[in-house]
């Protein structure tokens, strides 16, 4: 039997298992909508902005490893989405995104909401189609959740003209695509592995510097297996927080930018750094030149192309960080291998002192918020079990030196894009794919305004999240930046007439609580987690000037921290 | 590559997007309808080709990548050539450039002479460099097509 494509499109997502997806209706994708409203396997989130939809698939899909899916109108409606797309894009993560398009025949015509969808996300997708005849549709589609998923992922586009979505063809969902210009690789080259594992263990003062990758491929288990065998201090990258549990005595802390002073040294001076589903970014690596220079480096990837993109490594893996985190198990846990205990002991008592610097110690004893105390005392009340999505700016990276993740997939946060007004709409996404989850948005009162509406969506679909807003009236890592490198001048850092968050809150059936006083934090947030039917948006007024420490200047090295 | 709408995009936008020269590019399907072939002239460091070679390869429309320069090779490039010649003595001074560097006169007016030329780049630079007082109208150059020497071919 024939049927529309509208029709073609529901029946592929329903047989990929798709159980919701995030979107807003418009001219192009009516068929669609319509096919929507007619089912009931699919279920829609109507956000209040196409950049929200991006971001909430976005957070689903980082929260749960299964792909997060769109569905926006033609013109404004996928440029809308371009800002969601680019943030997966830069942080791999798996997104279908569908955008309506114009008829095939007026394609190019300057109609009404055209724009060239396909043109504008090359850049920032993984791939992208415009599927031109109803024949290709269901094969498309499976192809862009077969690409999407796969690999190393990331977003893939979909652009459906809408009279394809009116044509009527026989459906058909293969069971499985293949591309002959598409393989991934899975598997580690062996030989390279083994090289790999001897250099591990002639290691006299080794780091393991893991990734986002790690979390992507659900490789936690693997690492925290053979961090613990070899007894190597191991640091994460902002998006790799949680694959190894921060509470474990292994565990050095974050690196880079905003990273811990004994991950930073730890770096600088490691003879051997393993590098793990992680791209030696420049907030990583600061100055290149500076960057590890006594180490020899191994660096496991699935992308050949991120290996020495930034930095030459000596002994490159391509593969699946877990297939190769196996593989080098089995070396690992035989019997003729064996680490340097002694020069390991010497490296331990080192970091030690360096720990010892307590580099992410803060004064709370005076009369205003310290920001850092809010992620500490919600780390407290949430047991650290919390879903804690987060926009970008200080909020952000107190967030991840405070909040101590010991699990994967419980971070979400624009680590690549830096996307402001991520936080919130991640947050829609998670709390809707784990209804029974504390989901809380650490935000600052800049970001929270750049998707603010969606609060509005919240409401609509019951989604209890918590909001915990750092509010110091400022731009805070812009202001912090002015400080340090403009000599105070503040150029439009700060925020003026801005709304009262409680009362806005209100206004759309949330509860709003604004605390101003240190000893009211941990009452305050208690009482926020223990509310379960509505969305509590929490305004802290904390500390105006508070800087992020430690911090490494752009174009310093890893020893050149900013401590205090 | 695959011969589809937006594949010679992607690479082109490849380029541009991580500040990658091109100094060439030529694309045409080949026996196989369903796949184009494109010889690309860029240049860097040893670490930029090795770049490029990995990005070209993570682009999905690439079906197999492989450096020419890595062996021996053959490259030609095709010149088409509209040249001034207002009297006797040009003529015949065109005619035996043509000779001489193997090109045909394949078109000619009162006033200009149309020459096609194949061969290395270089080849085509000492042409054009060797033209003396011989006023160029106007010049068109497909760009280097390139294949292996010997058995070797590019196969799926």
């Amino acid at each position: 039997m024939e049927i529309t494509g509208a029709e073609i499109f529901v029946r592929c997502l329903e047989d990929e298992g798709v159980d919701c997806l995030f979107g807003y209706p418009g001219g192009a994708v009516l068929h669609i909508y319509d096919a929507l409203y007619r089912q009931d396997k699919v279920k829609h989130f109507l956000v209040r902005h196409e950049q929200a939809a991006t971001h909430a698939a976005d957070g689903y899909a980082r929260a749960t490893g299964k792909p997060g899916v769109v569905l926006v109108t033609s013109g404004p409606g996928a440029t809308n989405a371009v800002t969601g797309i680019a943030t997966a894009h830069l942080d791999s993560i798996p997104l279908v995104v569908f955008t309506g398009q114009v008829p095939t025949s007026l394609i190019g015509n300057d109609a009404f909401q055209e724009v060239d969808s396909v043109g504008i996300t090359r850049p920032c997708v993984k791939h992208n189609f415009l599927v031109k005849d109803i024949k290709d549709l269901a094969t498309t589609i499976k192809k862009a959740f077969y690409v999407a998923t796969t690999g190393r992922p990331g977003p893939v586009v979909v652009d459906i003209p809408k009279d394809v979505t009116a044509q009527r063809a026989e459906y058909h969902y293969p069971a499985e695509v293949s591309l002959r210009s598409y393989n991934p690789v899975v598997k580690g080259h062996i030989g390279q592995i083994r090289r790999a594992v001897k250099l591990m263990a002639q290691a006299k003062r080794p780091m393991l510097y893991t990734g986002g990758g790690v979390v992507l491929d659900n490789a936690s288990e693997e690492l925290t297996e053979l961090t613990r065998l070899l007894n190597f201090p191991i640091t994460e990258t902002l998006m790799g927080l949680g694959a190894y549990p921060a509470t474990d005595k292994q565990f050095v802390g974050m690196l880079g930018m905003h990273g811990t002073y004994e991950a930073n040294l730890g770096m600088h001076n490691c003879d051997v750094l393993v590098a793990i589903g992680a791209r030696f970014d420049d907030r990583v690596t600061g100055n290149i030149e500076k960057f590890c220079p006594t180490a020899k480096i191994i660096h496991i990837d699935i992308d050949p192309a991120s290996i020495s993109k930034n930095v030459k490594v000596d002994v490159p893996i391509v593969g699946s960080v877990r297939a190769v985190l196996k593989d080098m198990l089995k070396l690992v846990r035989g019997s003729s291998f064996k680490t340097d205990e002694a020069a390991l002991a010497e490296w331990w008592k080192q970091i030690e002192e360096w720990r010892s610097m307590d580099c992410l110690k803060y004064d709370s004893s005076g009369p205003v918020i310290k920001p850092q105390m809010v992620v500490e005392k919600l780390y407290q009340v949430t047991n650290g079990e919390a879903f804690v999505t987060s926009d970008v700016g200080q909020h952000q990276m107190w967030a991840a030196q405070y909040y101590k993740f010991d699990q994967p997939r419980r971070w979400i946060n624009s680590g690549g894009l830096g996307t402001m007004g991520f936080g919130m709409p991640a947050a829609m996404g998670v709390q809707l794919a784990y209804p029974d989850a504390t989901v809380a948005c650490i935000t600052g009162e800049g970001s929270i305004q750049m998707n603010i509406q969606e609060l509005s969506t919240l409401k609509q679909y019951g989604l209890p999240i918590k909001v915990i807003t750092l509010n110091n009236g400022y731009l805070g890592m812009v202001r912090q930046w002015q400080e340090f490198f403009y000599d105070k001048r503040y150029a439009m850092s700060y925020m003026e007439s801005l709304p009262d968050f409680v009362k806005l809150a209100e206004s759309y059936g949330h509860a709003g609580i604004r605390v101003e006083k240190p000893s009211d934090v941990e009452g305050a947030l208690k009482e926020a987690m223990s509310v379960r039917d509505r969305v509590v948006f929490m305004d802290f007024i904390t500390d105006k000037e508070e800087n992020v420490y430690p911090m490494i200047p752009a174009g310093a090295g890893q020893n050149e921290m900013i401590l205090v | 590559m695959e011969n589809e709408a937006g594949a010679l995009s992607r690479v082109a936008g490849l380029f541009s997007a991580r500040g990658y020269n091109i100094e060439s590019l030529t694309v045409a399907p080949t026996i196989d309808p369903s796949l184009s072939r494109m010889t690309l002239v860029t240049s860097g460091t040893e670490q930029i080709i090795e770049q490029i070679t990995k990005q070209l390869n993570k682009l999905v429309d690439i079906v197999r990548l492989q450096d020419m320069t890595e062996g021996e090779h053959l490259e030609r490039e095709l010149m088409l050539v509209k040249l001034r010649v207002s009297n006797h003595q040009e003529r015949e001074e065109v005619k035996r450039f043509a000779d001489i560097f193997r090109g045909r006169i394949i078109d000619v007016s009162d006033l200009s002479y149309t020459l096609e030329l194949t061969g290395s780049s270089s080849k085509l630079d000492a042409f054009v460099g060797n033209l003396g007082n011989i006023q160029v109208m106007e010049l068109v150059r497909s760009g280097v097509i390139g294949i292996a020497r010997g058995d070797k071919i590019l196969n799926l």
